[in-house]
């Protein structure tokens, strides 16, 4: 086991590190660093001056290793355009990203488990049908779009919920905000959350469903029934329980694709995450908030990955770890 | 199994009997187990039906369209903002509607489709030139080069591709500057999209080559001297072909709907020749003050574009699948 974590660390470490050089390229070779911090009044020797003190002009190699340094101690430079520590500004849009992400997951694993449960149960009923129907249509339909209809449906017409914004934010020790302690924060929360979650809610249902028509062919569940147990015992406590290892795993691998996907449902709702921040920072070509989103979405997918890695590991014993494991 | 009608039985015959090659290629297909399938499967043919009408549209807009949207002779700041024709105040000339500008709705949607399809197409032909080639030459060269090759893809694959093309688009941007990107929008676009998919044909073609490399007839043909550029594209690849198909389909949706993605991010296609995602990008500015046409249509199109070929990658897939029979 131990051998097993340090030999998935030394891969995730890698991976860090090419994203890393990736990032340190974009950061350094496309644009000018100086020609981007100045205004046109500065003077050649003060651009001179400028250049030496960040650096530019060591090898390319020391700048490298001074960029993973600063970048493992959260230093990513100033904003070209908002003229701030980026740090500083994903810090403050972190915690919006972060609720969203979660609650979506959350929402997904809520309404897509007992939807691929009834499916996989109950195959041919008409509610089945409807259920695989709106997988479809889950799965074709672009993220933008399905928020797009759903704030013409409860925000336009209906005027239930609101379709921009948090609401109302708490702070929670200075570095936190939360919009999950009050009504309009809560309130805001839902479209968004749907509209994130859908895709992984209709993945979930799928995968739950072909688990649970394969579990339920099993010889086990057979003697199950033979033995005469309820219809409950046998549906969750046996079959259920023995299809939700690949749902856990797959469930948490999706976390990191909700929050990198986050940035579309950002943009349609105006929510102040970090999505929002990352596409302004392309429209306006700015590289620092760029390649520090970049860095932070990698080190997150790598560090969920692992997690998974290990718990799937932990959790089922059949899993071998021998030579060729990884 | 299939059960054989008088035609089919008749087809086979033509085939057993060694008939011409034309007729006995195109009796091939109507004999052929993907033809069978097709046929039999009402949804694909549906599919299949409302595609071909799509794709057909989009092609000959300039005949099918009502009006030419991007004509300013014919377009008049006078028309703008009228509801479909069905609703109180519709105009009849105007079948879906116009948009801020005074545009026919339905012929943006045409012309827009257009530019969806046509960068949808060149993006999945790139990506599977790119993967097709990489993994061809990943499997049968093996090595260092196997290594370097599939650990980039592995690297990519850590990164949802909708973040891959942002970030080519956001360089492409930072290195072109704001004028000269807007004259080779389509080509990065394109190059964006094209570079985000491209893992999924090198694994899959990668792994075909592995168990085809060790075939006879490879075996043959290295003996007799042939080069190994040769040797992959002339035997290897026809047999690794099938599985690219069916991915090739299936990332048609995806690229069409990533390409209205972007475009809706305002990262994409300019608002001067729009594509669907544009289109809706620029209807969602007036969804509150109540012209829901300027982007509902729209986005139904896309939806339906992206559903009908979805259902007929899922049909491919299944009717290529030896194992589903």
């Amino acid at each position: 086991m131990f051998a097993f974590a340090i030999r998935r660390l030394i891969q995730a470490a890698g991976v860090m590190l090419v994203v890393a050089l990736i990032s340190f390229l974009m950061f350094r070779f496309v644009g000018d660093p100086v020609n981007q911090l100045v205004g046109v009044d500065t003077t050649p020797e003060q651009r001179a001056q400028l250049r030496e003190d960040l650096g530019l002009n060591d090898p390319v190699y020391v700048q490298f290793a001074r960029f993973v340094g600063k970048a493992a101690r959260f230093d990513f430079g100033i904003s070209y355009q908002i003229k701030q520590p980026v740090a500083q500004l994903i810090a403050s849009r972190l915690p919006a990203t972060l609720e969203l992400s979660f609650v979506s997951a959350i929402f997904a694993l809520l309404v897509g488990l007992p939807m691929g449960v009834y499916t996989g149960l109950y195959r041919d009923t008409l509610l089945s049908r409807l259920f695989l129907a709106i997988s479809l249509v889950g799965i074709s339909l672009p993220t933008f779009l399905i928020g797009i209809l759903l704030i013409f449906i409860f925000s336009v017409n209906l005027g239930w919920l609101p379709s921009f914004g948090r609401g109302e934010t708490v702070s929670i020790g200075g570095f936190w905000t939360t919009g999950l302690l009050t009504r309009s924060g809560l309130v805001s929360l839902i479209l968004p959350a749907i509209t994130l979650g859908l895709f992984q809610m209709t993945l979930i249902m799928r995968l739950v469903r072909g688990e649970m028509l394969e579990v339920l062919r099993t010889d086990y569940i057979k003697f199950a029934r033979a033995r005469g147990l309820s219809r409950r015992a046998i549906n969750f406590g046996h079959a259920l329980k023995n299809t939700l290892v690949p749902v856990i795993t797959i469930t948490g691998l999706q976390i990191g694709s909700i929050i990198a996907f986050s940035i579309i449902t950002e943009t349609v709702f105006q929510w102040p995450g970090m999505g929002l921040l990352f596409l302004q920072a392309v429209q306006n070509v700015d590289i620092p908030i760029m390649a520090a989103y970049l860095l932070l979405i990698a080190f997150l997918f790598t560090l969920i990955n692992f997690i998974v890695d290990l718990l799937y590991v932990a959790v089922d014993p059949r899993i071998r770890l021998g030579g060729t494991a990884g | 199994m299939p059960y054989f009608t008088g035609e089919e039985s008749k087809a086979r015959a033509g085939v057993a009997a060694g008939d011409t090659a034309g007729r006995g290629a195109f009796a091939r297909m109507l004999d052929s187990d993907i033809w069978y399938s097709f046929r039999h499967s009402p949804l694909t043919i549906g599919a299949a039906i409302v595609s071909l009408i799509l794709v057909l549209a989009a092609l000959f807009a300039p005949i099918v369209a009502p009006h030419d949207p991007f004509d300013p002779a014919s377009i008049s700041i006078m028309d703008s903002f009228y509801p479909p024709v069905w609703s109180a105040d519709g105009q009849s000339g105007f079948l879906l509607g116009t948009d801020d500008q005074g545009r026919d709705v339905l012929s943006t949607i045409l012309y827009g489709m257009r530019i969806s399809l046509a960068v949808g197409f060149a993006s999945v032909l790139l990506a599977m030139m790119l993967g097709v080639t990489l993994g061809l030459v990943a499997g049968y060269v093996g090595g260092v080069t196997d290594t370097i090759i599939m650990r980039i893809a592995d690297v990519q694959l850590t990164f949802p591709a909708i973040l891959t093309a942002l970030l080519i688009d956001g360089v492409a941007r930072a290195l072109a500057g704001p004028q000269a990107y807007d004259e080779i929008v389509f080509g990065v676009l394109v190059l964006a999209i094209g570079l985000s998919f491209w893992v999924q044909y090198a694994r899959t073609v990668r792994g075909s080559v592995l168990v085809e490399a060790n075939k006879e007839y490879v075996l043959a043909a290295r003996l007799i001297g042939l080069r190994p550029v040769t040797i992959m594209f002339r035997h290897v690849l026809p047999n690794v072909l099938g599985p690219v198909l069916v991915i090739a389909t299936i990332n048609l949706a995806l690229a069409i709907i990533t390409e209205a993605t972007l475009s809706f991010l305002g990262v994409g296609v300019p608002s001067t020749q729009p594509s669907l995602g544009t289109l809706i990008r620029i209807g969602n500015d007036y969804l509150f003050s109540g012209e829901w046409w300027i982007t509902i249509f729209p986005g139904i199109t896309l939806a339906i574009l992206a559903l009908a070929v979805n259902l007929l990658g899922d049909w491919l897939r299944d009717a290529l699948n030896p194992k589903l029979r």
